[in-house]
């Protein structure tokens, strides 16, 4: 198919928030990207994508607004609670040989996966010994993430999630219930650092003994994908693991021999020794 | 049916899918020349029970989407449950997370309009049973992009409402019965 001026319009739009803003979407998946612009620019009223492209290069304010659109994610606590459980019955074991730890959670959107793991961790009776750090490029979702508040319609999902990953206390023992909202204990969050971090475009900041970055990758083209996962691989010492959501692999990466399978079926994936 | 070559078929359906896909699916050739790209409703938490169901009956090869996959012709592609199912305009596969459109995930609209801007007028949209509004917008970018559109005739479907919006949508895709769709998808020849 010829490029339609649309497609056109999202690669000016994509190439002036990344030379004016440093945000690089350039090598997120067309199609995914493509149906949010088009969602942006409706919502936000604009005629055409190079009307929002003129209102975002010359109204900074604009910026965290089409961020919003761009990032968006909607996730929950414990989503696919196999894979939680599989956490705490075959990695923890594992991570509790280690006197401390370091735990990544990359593109931790509005934190949903971050007190996920906060709260597996001290179920199990690591989270002391554990440093988290939560990254995202949207600062909004940093935020949210930070605050920790659910609206409570929410929670019967998570709790529902919880108690199948093999939960061994009762979700609500870590928040408090108010005003039809749900705020996390700040406990949860006192080994978390809440960062900003772009897997497109940042390096290396620590050696981790997990990554979990879960329907982060699958907004990615192949290239962009390829150098997350060169990330994670040196961010990982040899035994170090990686979580994946249940639709993305290692499958298509030139990093793929780096890794072993850990627990396929959950995307559970070890650092093979370089 | 006009005789213009294709590229691809997509199909969407919900509340009585199953029988219908088992209609029409198992009557496709393994020499089959297009992919088939299949967005059903299912609950989330669900292991997609379709796929074995139709592996075993279909001679095509009958796989869940896997994120960032080469569409293959003779290959029945299944949206996975909890995610959004797109074709990228290189001829790749993408799933995505994002917010549920017409209440569901995967979306029949996602799927249509994505796989209409990768395959323009070489596209046969095909719209079956379902109890929502899902597929009709889809369907109309089809056929607004040149492409074909069928729909499963409301009075014979398990349930009428997905076809019925199809239509109100598209008043000029055709109507059909699960056989005549069959026959129809039986006699495309590839680009």
């Amino acid at each position: 198919m010829p490029d339609t001026l649309e497609d056109l319009e999202i690669r000016l739009l994509l190439e002036a928030m990344f030379q004016r803003y440093h945000f690089d979407f350039r090598h997120y998946a067309r199609a995914s990207i493509k149906r949010r612009l088009i969602q942006a620019r409706d919502q936000m009223g604009y005629p055409t994508l190079t009307a929002l492209q003129d209102a975002v290069l010359h109204d900074p304010s604009m910026v965290p607004r089409l961020l919003g659109y761009l990032t968006v994610q909607v996730s929950e606590m414990f989503r696919d609670p196999t894979y939680f459980k599989a956490l705490r019955e075959t990695v923890l074991p594992h991570l509790r040989t280690y006197p401390s730890l370091k735990v990544w959670i990359a593109g931790c959107s509005t934190g949903e996966e971050v007190y996920s793991l906060a709260i597996l961790f001290r179920e199990e009776g690591l989270y002391e010994r554990t440093l988290f750090y939560a990254t995202d490029i949207n600062p909004d979702a940093l935020r949210a993430a930070q605050a920790g508040v659910y609206t409570l319609d929410r929670l019967r999902k998570f709790t529902e999630n919880h108690q199948k990953s093999g939960g061994r206390s009762s979700l609500s023992d870590y928040y408090t219930a108010g005003y039809g909202r749900a705020v996390f204990d700040r406990s949860l969050t006192s080994r978390v650092v809440f960062s900003d971090h772009s897997l497109v475009s940042d390096a290396v900041f620590a050696e981790m003994h997990l990554i979990s970055c879960r329907n982060v990758m699958i907004y990615f083209d192949r290239v962009l994908q390829d150098r997350a996962i060169g990330l994670f691989k040196d961010s990982l010492p040899r035994g170090g693991f990686l979580g994946l959501g249940s639709r993305e692999s290692l499958r298509f990466s030139t990093h793929a021999a780096d890794f072993s399978e850990f627990v396929p079926e959950q995307k559970l994936y070890r650092r093979l020794g370089s | 049916m006009t005789a213009t070559a294709k590229r691809a078929v997509v199909i969407g359906a919900s509340a009585g899918a199953v029988q219908a896909l088992l209609t029409i699916l198992p009557t496709l050739p393994a020499d089959y020349p297009v992919p088939v790209l299949i967005a059903v409703h299912v609950p989330p938490d669900r292991v997609n029970g379709l796929v074995p169901l139709l592996r075993a009956s279909c001679a095509l090869a009958v796989v869940e989407a896997e994120d960032k996959e080469t569409v293959r012709p003779g290959t029945i592609y299944f949206a996975p449950p909890d995610y959004h199912l797109l074709v990228e305009r290189e001829g790749g596969l993408a799933l995505s997370s994002d917010e549920a459109v017409n209440y569901s995930r995967p979306s029949i609209d996602v799927l249509f309009e994505s796989a209409a801007d990768a395959y323009g007028d070489g596209l046969v949209g095909v719209i079956l049973t379902g109890a929502n509004n899902d597929g009709a917008a889809g369907l109309k970018t089809i056929m607004d992009s040149g492409g074909e559109a069928f729909v499963e005739r409301p009075s014979e479907a398990y349930a009428s409402t997905m076809p019925e919006a199809a239509l109100k949508a598209c008043p000029g895709a055709t109507v059909m019965s699960l056989l005549e769709i069959a026959r129809c998808l039986r006699e495309i020849q590839a680009t």
